[in-house]
């Protein structure tokens, strides 16, 4: 019953999404939730990646900060409207991952980890030290998308809050039935057959590289158009997308929530995007409470929240 | 210029030893556990803000570095004992979390008692730079780089040399077997948990007189010093030693020759290059996968 | 029965409308980075802000009412500081917002307090904060381009025009190393070597080697914050090297030189502010008391020396609680029209006059040329 489970799946990011904002008493909340899409978004890269194709990237923001960047450089250098922007941003990030895929793909476990470490630094850098187009450290402004203008203009007004929630949240399923059809086809069988064992998977006539290196240019994608839906809502994008951190936040939001399955790591990005607003509230323990929560989430529940629950619910055990 | 190109080179060198005293500290459990340990870096970050703190409660600088790297040790067997014994055969992603979530726990602790300022160490001789051929080299750089090469004999010793050492590797090549061969693979882990915190913590409080210390010096201490391991081949303590000096060397005169804005580009540019070339690093194993 | 009821309703409005006297306050705002890359400027910026609350509340607050300050940590992160800037305008309802101790985090809060309608004092340095000029954004600290300027100044006193820069990639560094080299032809300055470093680096000598190898370079300017300028400091010494040194106003502080080390700082000139000679004015100086009142406050209950960016964080302050004490109602609306006619105010950085035009307020005359000097801090005339 695989076709029931993914349209399951659908329905409640569906009726979440849709339900949610009735309890939203400002605007406050709006911007939070438009932020846990998201990076709903981007982490559901990571599903395709590391829960169907079982490779590990430390340096996904790159690929952010380039869908980033796209939309605040290209209307501006090439006249372009910021929504054809995210689609050439996605462009170039996807040839990149391409090209970038081939030779670092061939690594395993750590060493690929340290491959897309270096390319995600690269990427930063050159963000940080070419200023002259890039505004450096400090950043640049980026263009408005109009669409909210456009919307109010046939009768729709929304606040920027609620106009970016319903964008975002949008992305997010769009994206997420996307990443559960790929799973039903032939591309999808192959990566969750390279995540069981790459040799076995070659023996029975897969051909991994492939299979690896198609989830790498797809995954890079997701991560590309979730940096320029936050550089459009921001209307300023500065380096930090691009970094280490953001990387790693990525990484983690999808592995903690359950990186197996797509559910689980949006769940995942929505805890870890709640989390330092509600551990506001621990002032100066905030970084020691985080810690911990990543600790003992792994250490206990380690397919991640969602799987892990479900499997305790079932009283499998992990 | 000689003078400059010298001047470049123990630069290099310099900072090469301070990573590759960070990366000897990556192998050892590495060796004993497959866990790359992300947290690392602020095991190097306790030993230097332990000295400077120990310090100013008046106690004299090598007593206040012995407590600091015991203490260290302390923790990193702790870490070992509370979380990464308890994750035992969880995936990579999730040891990394786990390390990483270390990371964030530590320097957060580290921040509520210590707080946020920027400290130095005193040198431990002087800060009056010696004259070598028109390069000039201060005697803290000498302290770092003894202290990289005598880890480094230490580890490469107790690998080919000792009966604790091999059944250290022993336990990370195959779990199982080395129990039923009759090691304590439990002692080995915590062994290599402590030892390993000792050396980054070491390694905190022989740089901390060049490089200054605060809460959050570790995680970028922590990616060069993982990029260095891997530069040389994980597990390796030759490869570590190796890694270190070749990524700061090649920092140094991309500083010095080419451009100061691309330097840390280069670095990684040239592993990437050479990974692709050798995927298991310059002195990595090649490994046969399980099916 | 309903009697009981009625006196628990009675009680409970009772308490609420007491409740509700008792928390007429005026609700402040910050945004800082009290962690992160960035911490260097937003930790003592925090505890600065922390600080004056409680001494002001103590005094009875203003026009009688307590201040309430609600202050979160972004990281230096310009989403997270977005995110919070909401989080003060929706949630908590403050009349005004400090903060954004980057640039890049300003930036992020400028769009949410002008839709808002509250007023935000903004903590960094960039001129694109305040120009254009905004309704609702003002700044306290000095630009980049007057640290420059005022740098260049002394340069040229001394009969130099060629200069070498080593400036951090941080945001700070390179907004910097931007202004100073949009400025130097003006000031008659050319840049021979132009370098950088990166603000987790732990050895700069392959840079400071290259610019020693320039004979021409009369002076070396430098900006950049936290450990990075200390290592700077000490490569210089190290090498040997004989043209004068200039560090950035992101250092002015005494645990700059605790870090640098006395020895290696010497002779070393930074632009700073008159906290860091604050013995050394003359009596008359209107800035002497009210630096000497904020480093006392600050040094007594932290134990750690005042920093030019805590100075940042009270002048915001007290252009806050100026301008509240003259507005006509404590609505945020009134207190950005009484922001905008601050006169005269004596803050640490300098004295402030704002007008619709100028969002800043400061002259070039509120930086000092300071001349480090066993271990203090000296005044250049």
């Amino acid at each position: 019953m695989r076709l029931s489970h993914k349209y399951s799946a659908l329905l409640v990011l569906l009726a979440v999404v849709a339900v949610a904002p009735l309890f939203f008493p400002s605007s406050y909340y709006y911007r939070v939730a438009s932020l846990v899409c998201v990076n709903g978004l981007a982490v559901i890269g990571i599903v395709i990646l590391t829960g169907y194709a079982g490779q590990i990237s430390l340096g996904h923001a790159g690929f952010a900060g380039i869908g980033a960047y796209a939309c605040a450089l290209a209307p501006v250098h090439l006249g372009l409207h910021p929504g054809a922007a995210l689609v050439l941003g996605a462009l170039v990030s996807a040839g990149l991952a391409f090209l970038v895929g081939r030779p670092i793909l061939r690594l395993k476990g750590y060493y690929l980890g340290v491959a897309s470490l270096g390319f995600g630094i690269l990427v930063s850098m050159v963000l940080t030290n070419e200023s002259a187009i890039t505004g450096g450290p400090d950043g640049m402004q980026v263009a408005d998308l109009g669409l909210r203008g456009w919307l109010a203009g046939i009768g729709l007004r929304l606040t920027t809050g609620q106009f970016w929630y319903f964008v975002n949240a949008l992305a997010m399923l769009i994206g997420a039935w996307l990443a559960l059809n790929l799973n039903e086809r032939a591309t999808g069988r192959a990566l969750r057959a390279l995540h069981g064992s790459e040799t076995a998977a070659a023996t029975v006539g897969i051909d991994v590289a492939r299979a690896k290196l198609s989830a790498f240019v797809i995954s890079a994608v997701y991560a590309s158009v979730a940096g320029s839906l936050l550089a459009l809502q921001n209307r300023l994008v500065t380096p930090d997308i691009a970094g280490y951190m953001h990387s790693i936040e990525m990484v983690t939001m999808a592995v903690l929530g359950g990186v197996g399955s797509v559910l689980g790591a949006i769940f995942g990005a929505a805890v870890l995007t709640l989390l330092p607003q509600v551990l506001t509230a621990f002032d100066q323990y905030e970084q020691i409470a985080l810690g911990l929560i990543m600790m003992l989430v792994m250490i206990y529940l380690r397919q991640g929240i969602v799987p892990g629950l479900l499997a305790l619910i079932r009283g499998r055990g992990t | 210029m000689m003078s400059d190109f010298l001047q470049f080179a123990v630069s290099g060198v310099t900072v090469g030893a301070v990573y590759a005293l960070i990366a000897l500290g990556f192998t050892l459990i590495y060796n004993a556990s497959d866990v790359v340990n992300f947290a690392q870096g602020e095991f190097v970050m306790l030993g230097g803000m332990g000295t400077v703190f120990a310090l100013q409660a008046g106690l004299p600088l090598p007593l206040a570095a012995l407590i600091a790297v015991m203490g260290t040790a302390m923790i990193g067997i702790a870490f070992n004992k509370l979380a990464i014994e308890r994750a035992r055969n969880a995936p990579i992603v999730s040891l990394i979390i786990i390390t990483i979530g270390a990371s964030i726990f530590l320097q957060g602790v580290v921040q509520v008692v210590f707080g946020k300022g920027i400290h130095r160490l005193p040198a431990f001789s002087g800060d009056e730079p010696l004259r070598l051929l028109g390069a000039t080299i201060t005697p803290q750089s000498l302290w770092v780089i003894g202290g990289a090469l005598v880890v480094f004999a230490a580890l490469y010793l107790f690998f080919t040399r000792t009966i604790t050492g091999l059944a250290v590797l022993a336990t990370a090549n195959n779990r199982f077997a080395a129990r039923l061969a009759g090691i304590d693979t439990d002692f080995m882990m915590t062994l290599s948990f402590g030892v390993s915190a000792a050396i980054g913590a070491l390694a905190g409080v022989l740089i901390s007189p060049i490089t200054l210390t605060s809460y959050q010096v570790g995680v970028p201490l922590a990616l060069k010093g993982f990029a260095a391991a891997m530069l040389g081949g994980m597990g390796n303590p030759k490869g570590a030693l190796v890694g270190g000096v070749l990524l700061g060397v090649l920092e140094a005169m991309t500083a010095g020759y080419l451009s100061s804005h691309y330097k840390d580009a280069v670095a990684f540019i040239v592993i990437l290059v050479l990974l692709s070339v050798k995927p298991q690093g310059l002195f990595g194993l090649r490994t046969v996968n399980r099916v | 029965m309903t009697s009981h009821w009625k006196a628990i309703a009675l009680a409970g409005v009772a308490s609420l409308a007491l409740g509700f006297t008792v928390r007429a306050e005026i609700k402040l705002g910050a945004t800082l980075s009290e962690t992160g890359p960035a911490s260097f400027l937003g930790d003592p910026e925090a505890k600065t802000l922390r600080l004056l609350v409680e001494q002001i509340n103590a005094k009875g607050g203003i026009k009688g009412e307590k201040i309430k300050l609600t202050i979160y940590d972004d990281g230096g992160d310009p989403n997270k500081a977005k995110t919070f800037a909401t989080r003060l305008v929706e949630e908590d309802g403050v009349v005004a917002i400090i903060g954004g101790s980057t640039t890049g985090a300003s930036m992020a809060v400028i769009p949410v307090a002008e839709e808002a309608k509250v007023p935000f004092i903004s903590l960094a340095g960039a001129i694109e904060i305040v120009e254009p000029v905004r309704a609702y954004t003002f700044k306290t600290p000095h630009t980049d381009k007057m640290a420059c300027e005022k740098i260049f100044d002394d340069i040229k006193k001394r009969g130099f025009s060629k200069i070498a820069m080593l400036s951090g990639t941080d945001g700070f560094g390179a907004s910097m190393r931007k202004q100073c080299t949009a400025v130097a032809p003006k000031w008659g300055m050319t840049i021979l070597v132009d370098e950088t470093y990166g603000p987790k680096d732990t050895d700069m000598t392959p840079q400071l080697t290259t610019i020693r190898g320039n004979a021409e370079v009369q002076a070396i300017v430098t900006p950049g914050f936290g450990q990075g300028p200390a290592i700077v400091t000490r490569n210089y010494h190290q090498l040997g090297i004989k043209a004068p040194l200039y560090q950035s106003h992101g250092v002015a502080s005494f645990s700059f030189i605790k870090l640098a080390g006395a020895k290696e700082a010497d002779g070393v000139r930074i632009p700073g502010t008159a906290m860091l000679v604050v013995d050394q004015l003359a009596d008359s100086d209107p800035q002497k008391k009210v630096a000497k009142d904020y480093m006392t406050l600050f040094e007594k209950a932290t134990s750690q020396p005042v920093s030019t960016f805590g100075g940042y964080a009270h002048d915001a302050f007290a252009i806050f609680v100026d301008a509240a004490g003259r507005a006509k109602s404590l609505k945020a609306t009134d207190i950005r029209d009484a922001i905008e006619t601050t006169s005269k105010l004596v803050g640490t950085t300098g004295t402030v006059t704002m007008s619709k035009t100028d969002h800043l307020g400061l002259d070039l005359d509120s930086f000092r040329m300071l001349e480090i000097k066993q271990g203090g801090f000296d005044l250049v005339k």
